[in-house]
């Protein structure tokens, strides 16, 4: 028996523009073990982007159900998706998305805070910079550190509370290859050590190739998918 | 997340726009400033006012010709009407009675010229306002009968006139052009309710109302009667008014005269004085209003500025209300600032008011008020509640897919 962590059964987004529909998903169905490292490619415009909203539990479907972690996700709330993309979801950015003004530290906390979480705080970040190999930037500031150093700083944000799923949507298209070699290093290792299920979004076939499994979308629809050698 | 974070995480994002937050917080520091300064010079104006009222006495009652608006042709009040008053056996509870007429003129002494308030008075007078001499005597009957050109001046006059205060007894002054002999010099009483009580010529009323102030068949401006006893006021009042109808002709119900008590020009004044505040407020309240309106401009500048950040905040698990609570306090913490920032202008632009009004003789203490202080702190801060709450809404309602697309 498999243990999935994510379970789609004929996942849809249908954006209505006046008269067109786009059908950005047509009916996506995808399972995803648990501990597992994944990837997903397609040409541009082929529905990733829109997968990885709805798998990261920032949107919802027009139709078909999304099951993470063994909860139904497709009928929840704000506050209950809310709730969930704080404790089973990390995420990971291409722009690394951190908040310019606060320090590493203050944003690898942050998602404790919304989790409201009130102890122990400052000790379980500083874990998170420390398995990143940031232990020694805890009070820099994002614009004090490189492309390579930020996107650390998102990993340890998306780790900090030990989600169910990592999405990574480009993770290394904004860093020059040695850094994004290491980011995609960092990755494999975090799957490793700490078994957490990877979704990566990309474009790079090398990136692609280092993980378990590909999954190619075209058209709103899983086209095929291929276990890298 | 809780206040004290929001709190500080507010102060930090509203610290990273430091001119931005500064010229928001004046807007409202300058409406609650308005409004407290009014508000205490408002109620300083109300103090001075019914304050010199009531140094009046509690005793006192003015009798003015003119009855209410449909009355036509109020017959003046005369000497004649004063002396009728002052019959013991028509009014019992009447123990003084005086006349009084008055007007501007000017007054010289060797070159020096001043226009001063020239009162046409009885030796009641003395008696019936209260007032005291320096040195020298009232106006006695004697001058009154002889039509004496003798005159008793406040020390405004002998400032003005003489550059001292003493030793005037005798000298001669012009009122007018014809001369008067200082016979007495008025104990100073500061500014009050009828202006500088200090600047006036008291002369006999035969006198003025021969020679400086004509006025036809021995009118006077107003007759003021000194009750026996306080709580004999209305009774009193009531004795007058049948005298002055009886004199008068008067139809029933329509009364050609009024009287006033101490009371009743302290309830006339602050019902003005209080519409005066009212009004200056509300203009003050004006400028608040607007402080609120450049809070609203800046949050939703600052909103669409964010509309990223608040994409992320989502994204790892802020709800609506997180991000509503985190404008809301940032709105709020900026008209809570201009709010203490504003009364602390506002205490010091209603103490310099004071100043100047002290400066010029003006007895005027602006007075801060606890209730103006709450009011304005809790009015300043739900203008920020207020204008924030529709930045702060759109930020919440911000779908995380979106903004995080946001440029
Ligand atoms: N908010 C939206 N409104 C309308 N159409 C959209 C929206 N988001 C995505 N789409 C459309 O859905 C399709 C899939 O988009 P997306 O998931 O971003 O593709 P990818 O990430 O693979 O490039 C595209 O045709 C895109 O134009
Ligand atoms: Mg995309």
């Amino acid at each position: 028996m498999n243990d999935w962590v994510i379970e789609t059964r004929n996942l849809k987004k249908i954006y209505k523009m006046g008269e067109v529909e786009v059908r950005a998903l047509d009916g996506v169905d995808l399972n995803i073990e648990r501990g597992s490292i994944v990837s997903i490619m397609g040409p541009s415009g082929s529905g990733k982007s829109t997968l990885m909203n709805l798998l990261g539990c920032l949107d919802r479907p027009t139709e078909g159900d999304y099951i993470l972690d063994g909860v139904q996700v497709s009928q929840m709330n704000d506050d209950q998706l809310a709730a969930a993309r704080n404790h089973m979801v990390g995420f990971v950015f291409q722009s690394f998305n951190l908040l310019s003004r606060q320090t590493a530290l203050a944003n690898v906390e942050l998602p404790l805070r919304y989790g409201g979480i009130t102890k122990g705080r400052k000790q379980k970040a500083i874990e998170a910079l420390n398995s990143v190999g940031l232990g020694d930037r805890v009070t820099h500031r994002p614009t004090e550190l490189s492309g390579g150093q930020q996107q650390r700083v998102a990993i340890a944000r998306a780790l900090i509370n030990d989600p169910a799923i990592i999405m990574a949507d480009e993770p290394t298209g904004n860093l020059d290859s040695k850094s994004g070699k290491e980011i995609m290093d960092l990755i494999l290792s975090l799957n490793k050590t700490r078994k957490t299920t990877i979704i990566i979004v990309t474009h790079d076939q090398s990136i692609a190739s280092q993980t378990q499994r590909i999954i190619n979308l075209s058209d709103g629809k899983v086209v095929g998918e291929e276990v890298p050698a | 997340m809780n206040i004290g974070q929001a709190v500080i995480e507010a102060l930090e994002s509203l610290n990273a726009n430091k001119m931005r937050s500064g010229l928001t917080i004046l807007g409202i520091v300058i409406g609650v400033a308005a409004v407290i300064a009014m508000l205490a010079v408002g109620s300083g104006a109300q103090n001075t006012i019914t304050g010199s009222i009531s140094g009046l006495g509690s005793n006192l009652l003015f009798v003015f010709r003119g009855g209410n608006d449909d009355v036509r042709n109020p017959q003046p009040l005369t000497r004649g009407d004063a002396e009728a008053i002052a019959d013991p056996f028509q009014a019992p509870s009447v123990a003084l009675v005086a006349p009084y007429i008055s007007s501007n003129l000017s007054v010289t002494f060797s070159g020096e010229s001043i226009n001063s308030s020239i009162n046409g008075v009885t030796p009641e007078y003395l008696e019936v306002r209260n007032y005291s001499l320096l040195e020298g005597d009232f106006i006695s009957e004697e001058n009154i009968l002889g039509r004496g050109s003798v005159a008793v001046i406040g020390v405004e006059v002998a400032d003005k006139l003489f550059g001292h205060r003493d030793g005037l007894i005798g000298e001669t002054l012009r009122i007018e052009g014809q001369p008067f002999r200082v016979i007495g010099v008025l104990t100073p009483r500061g500014g009050g309710a009828f202006g500088s009580e200090d600047n006036i010529v008291v002369i006999p009323f035969s006198t003025a109302q021969s020679r400086l102030i004509r006025r036809s068949s021995d009118r006077v401006d107003f007759i003021l009667v000194q009750v026996i006893s306080a709580d004999l006021v209305n009774q009193a009042s009531e004795e007058i008014s049948q005298i002055l109808r009886a004199r008068h002709r008067t139809d029933l119900g329509a009364d050609d005269f009024q009287i006033f008590s101490q009371q009743d020009f302290v309830a006339t004044a602050q019902s003005i004085t209080n519409v005066l505040t009212i009004f200056l407020g509300g203009i003050a309240a004006i400028s608040l209003l607007v402080g609120g309106i450049g809070i609203m401009n800046i949050m939703l500048v600052s909103v669409t500025e964010r509309t990223r950040e608040i994409g992320l905040r989502k994204a790892i698990g802020a709800r609506k209300r997180d991000i509503l609570v985190q404008f809301l306090t940032e709105s709020s913490l900026l008209s809570m600032f201009g709010g203490i920032l504003g009364i602390g202008l506002g205490w010091s632009i209603a103490y310099i008011v004071g100043l100047i009004a002290a400066a010029n003789n003006t007895e005027l203490i602006p007075v801060v008020g606890l209730d103006a202080i709450l009011l304005a702190t809790i009015f300043s801060t739900a203008v920020g509640l207020f204008f924030g709450i529709y930045p702060a809404n759109r930020a919440a309602n911000l779908q995380p897919v979106e903004a995080l697309r946001h440029e």
